[in-house]
């Protein structure tokens, strides 16, 4: 019998082998030396039946324990819409391979339209491909794009307040191409300044990269970044969390040229990593630096609006070593996940997310202050729905988190023995603040 | 597909003061509105305003205007679209894994980490490989990151002369992409009419500058690259690494293992060979295997098994080829893989290649006498047609593959490889039945004979599809590509 996974039946394959002018399979495999022959089978386990790999699986996800997350860095715990699996697993939009062919892919053409055009309005950029694979690697296409828009300048700056991971993700890219990578001062947890601009007046940058909200959670003051940077006619990128995007000042109104980061804070689920999903806006003038797939809007015979992937002589397919990145198939389903998340939350469901996590996480700051162990890294600083907090001695954050890990609370991330970063969402409750607060104050 | 009454972008359906969310009421003092104003919108982001009703029968409109390996057969060579089985979306969805923070401790995630390490081993043995990374999202990062562990290897022997990688003529364009990316120049080997590398033109551009050489087994024609043993010789006594694009895998298994054809480095497509779903491109995975000696250039984060039989994750190896993604990759999708692989089983695993071989030969055998075989098989999982044998209907490739929409099936690769001018490369999979394959071969028979008798249908084709001869070139010069210069462009007309 064989596997349900194969329609073949004897019948069938002795037939088709006839068909094939073949007697047995091995026969068509009959140019392969046969030194390099797979001897003796695969030392793999044999097949399991459903309900057996199920049930080993289930071994594993017992093996795990999902804690209660004050956790970002990157991935936040916001709230997934049971919307969306339920449309997301239609295996039309599954099973589908990328829209190579807009006759009988509207369906996923129309969703990356949909994505780009919500993308382009949380960042105030025109242009958005159909996404990157995470915000760390856009953010380092992004680099790659301003090298190849400015030309013969080389530098790229880095602020030492974006993400370490996002960071540590650039400089590989960087380092195997020869891009020096300079690090930007930080002072009191935001990109300082004045370094900025002497970094500048050095000359030679293509690029500057920044983020905010920061990796500690703070709102940066870009004002006047734009105006110095262009001066040097480099480019501006600003890496944001999408969600944030829904009401802290957009990369566009900043001035920005490229806007990058991660879209898994659109209620995509933590998934241990992922799949997240990365998004990429640029200005009109860089459109044809962009990386990645584009969907556009024309017309077809009959007169009807439709969609094709457009610009295609960016990419590598028809590019191939002259493209403007490797990139090929990228988080396609996640955008459909973004869309129909931005489509349910709209502008005001984007406004309360961000209010209910602002307001959860300066209530847990303000009550952590109170039990006298931590203190605010930055008070002066202004922050979202994360903030830094630093251990007063002798307690560190090893004793901190261990303990409140004990009361199934992920208290955060740690930058070291003493500095911690702290995250809220909408699905902080003032249940589990009151045993995070009271947790720390025993110890 | 109704498009007379779904004919709408979801921004056409809001109507404001609707929503489609629900969220806790905390009755938390207000912070938000405290935040300085200059560093917040100066307006709001004119998202759409709709319900949840509208917001499902708009999606769900949407995607039966989709074709997917579920609707019907997809011959589209190179991407191996073969069934993705339910049970593997099933534990993908699942809720423990999917409340699992990234930076949880290692004392709360042993089970995934479990998993994790369980398919680093089941792909090294299939590979030949001594150890795998997970960590790439998709095949064109999988090999930029195998590129990249190429690259440490050289820098790590203080080799900076190496600047260059050799590519076939026949290669996947992500190729020359990747090591244009990982900052190689590209050295192009011709290939020879039988579709496989010329080895003597290899033989004289192999040297002290170059690093690698990226070979695709069988290639894009299908055709099993039977010097390999001599090239692999060649390329390693020259002081270059052997790479393997893994996008043609799919008919090794069962038959013969990269790592004891002489390749170094690999990677694997898991959205081709390991059934997980291409979701419309992306998410996939691309994992990357060494061979022994290669394994400390592999990129952080690594998993590992401790002494105790406990699983760690290492973030900071020195001699890792540093970072190509914040955490341990597209998660999920490896979920998927490892149960498909433990689901197969290792005999099952070995009957994969042979049965994709004998799909494509079925094909290629039973359409010979209409469509051009440049290079006579017999084949492996793939193989190329030149378009039709009688060039005098003008009937092209493009249009070959647009009536085949009509016909019902997505249409093949087209115009890949760029060795041949009309190329039609396709590709079965194992899991088609004789009847499914029956029925493409006689639509494709049907086109060869509209093509003698009646033209204009397939020239004019697709007829009957959502969409017809969409206007590429108008899209391309004056792109719309947002839903605002959307309304500037259409609805002023």
């Amino acid at each position: 019998m064989p596997h349900r996974y194969f329609p073949h039946t004897p019948d069938d394959i002795a037939l088709m082998l006839k068909s094939c002018g073949a007697s047995e399979l091995d026969d068509l495999f009959c140019d392969i030396p046969a030194e390099l022959r797979l001897k003796g089978g695969y030392r793999l386990p044999g097949a399991m039946s459903e309900p057996e790999v199920k049930a080993e699986f289930d071994k594993a996800f017992s093996k795990c324990t999902p804690l209660a997350c004050f956790a970002g860095a990157g991935a936040y715990n916001h709230y997934t819409p049971e919307v969306i699996p339920a449309l997301t697993s239609r295996s039309e939009f599954l099973t589908a391979y990328t829209p190579y062919q807009p006759e009988i892919s509207q369906g996923t053409l129309q969703y990356i339209f949909e994505y780009q055009s919500m993308i382009s309005r949380l960042t105030g950029l025109n242009v958005t491909n159909a996404s990157m694979y995470d915000g760390a690697t856009a953010t380092a296409e992004a680099m790659i794009m301003a090298l190849n828009a400015t030309r013969k300048k080389r530098r790229i700056l880095i602020s030492s307040t974006v993400n370490p991971e996002v960071a540590a993700v650039v400089n590989t890219y960087a380092h195997y191409q020869n891009i020096p990578v300079e690090v930007i001062p930080q002072k009191d947890g935001v990109t300082d300044r004045a370094e900025l601009e002497m970094m500048l007046g050095a000359g030679d940058v293509a690029g500057v990269i920044v983020s905010s909200p920061n990796y500690y959670g703070i709102l940066e003051d870009y004002t006047g970044f734009a105006e110095k940077i262009h001066e040097k006619k480099a480019l501006f990128i600003i890496n944001s969390p999408a969600i944030a995007l829904g009401v802290i000042k957009s990369q566009g109104e900043w001035g920005a040229d490229i806007a990058v980061g991660d879209a898994q804070s659109l209620g995509m689920p933590l998934n241990y990593g992922g799949p997240y999903l990365g998004y990429m806006s640029c200005t009109n003038a860089l459109m044809r630096k962009l990386p990645g797939r584009i969907v556009g809007a024309t017309t077809d015979a009959d007169g009807q609006r439709v969609f094709v992937l457009t610009l295609q002589a960016r990419e590598q397919h028809i590019r191939r070593e002259k493209a403007t990145s490797n990139i090929c198939s990228n988080q396609g389903l996640m955008t459909l996940h973004a869309a129909i998340y931005m489509s349910l939350m709209g502008t005001k469901g984007l406004e309360e997310v961000n209010r209910l996590s602002c307001n959860a996480a300066h209530y847990l700051a303000e009550k952590l202050e109170e039990t006298g162990k931590v203190r605010l890294s930055h008070p002066a600083q202004p922050y979202l729905n994360e903030f830094k907090v630093t251990v007063k001695d002798p307690l560190t954050t090893t004793v901190l988190l261990e303990a409140l890990k004990n009361e199934g609370i992920l208290g955060g991330v740690a930058v070291d023995e003493n500095e911690m970063i702290v995250s809220c969402t909408e699905l902080t409750t003032p249940q589990l603040i009151d045993k995070y607060v009271t947790t720390v104050k025993s110890l | 597909m109704n498009r007379n009454l779904y004919d709408k972008l979801i921004f056409d359906h809001s109507h404001p003061g609707r929503k489609g969310y629900d969220l806790p009421r905390y009755d938390w003092p207000e912070a938000m509105s405290k935040l300085p104003s200059e560093l917040m919108r100066s307006e709001a982001p004119q998202l759409p305003e709709v319900d949840e009703p509208t917001v499902v029968r708009h999606y769900t409109n949407q995607s039966t205007n989709n074709f997917g390996v579920d609707t019907g057969f997809y011959p589209l060579g190179s991407c191996t679209m073969k069934y993705n089985p339910k049970l593997n979306d099933k534990l993908a969805a699942n809720d423990t894994i999917a409340r699992l923070h990234p930076r949880q401790p290692e004392d709360t995630v042993q089970g995934a980490l479990e998993i994790y390490w369980n398919l680093q081993r089941v792909l090294s043995e299939i590979g030949g490989m001594a150890e795998f990374t997970l960590n790439p999202f998709a095949g064109a990062h999988g090999e930029l990151t195998g590129l990249l562990v190429i690259k440490a290897y050289h820098e790590s022997r203080a080799d900076f002369a190496r600047t260059k990688v050799i590519v076939p003529d026949s290669a996947h364009g992500t190729n020359p992409a990747s090591a244009h990316v990982a900052g190689y120049e590209v050295v192009e080997v011709k290939s020879l009419p039988d579709g496989t590398v010329d080895v003597d033109d290899l033989c004289s551009k192999l040297g002290p500058d170059i690093a690698a050489v990226m070979m695709t087994n069988p290639n894009t024609v299908g055709m099993f690259e039977k010097n390999i043993p001599v090239i692999s010789k060649l390329v390693h006594e020259a002081g270059a690494l052997l790479y393997y694009d893994g996008a043609n895998l799919n008919p090794m298994l069962g038959i013969a293992r990269p790592g004891d054809m002489g390749f170094d480095v690999m990677h694997i497509n898991l959205h081709k060979t390991f059934s997980t779903p291409h979701g419309g491109g992306g998410p996939g995975a691309g994992p990357v295997g060494v061979r022994a000696g290669l394994e400390q250039f592999l990129p952080n984060p690594k998993v590992y098994k401790k002494e105790d039989g406990t699983f760690g994750v290492n973030d900071f190896s020195d001699s890792a080829l540093g970072r190509i993604s914040s955490w341990l990759g597209n998660y999920t999708v490896l979920i998927r893989a490892l149960a498909y692989i433990m689901t197969l089983g290792a005999e099952g695993i070995a009957e994969v290649g042979p049965l994709a071989t004998l799909n494509a030969n079925y094909i290629m055998n039973a359409l010979k006498d209409k469509y051009l075989l440049p290079i006579p098989g017999p084949c492996k999982h793939e193989f190329v047609f030149d378009g039709l044998i009688d060039k005098s209907t003008g009937i092209t490739t493009l249009n070959i593959a647009k009536r085949l929409l009509d016909l019902g099936f997505h249409a093949p690769t087209i115009y890949f490889p760029l060795l041949f001018h009309e190329s039609l490369m396709i590709e079965p999979t194992e899991t088609e039945s004789r009847e499914t394959l029956d029925t493409f071969i006689d639509a494709m028979r049907t086109i060869a004979r509209e093509a003698a008798e009646n033209p204009e249908i397939v020239k004019n084709a697709p007829h009957n599809t959502p969409a017809r001869h969409p206007d590429d070139t108008e899209a391309a010069l004056h792109p719309v590509v947002t839903y605002s210069q959307y309304l500037e462009k259409f609805k002023s007309e």
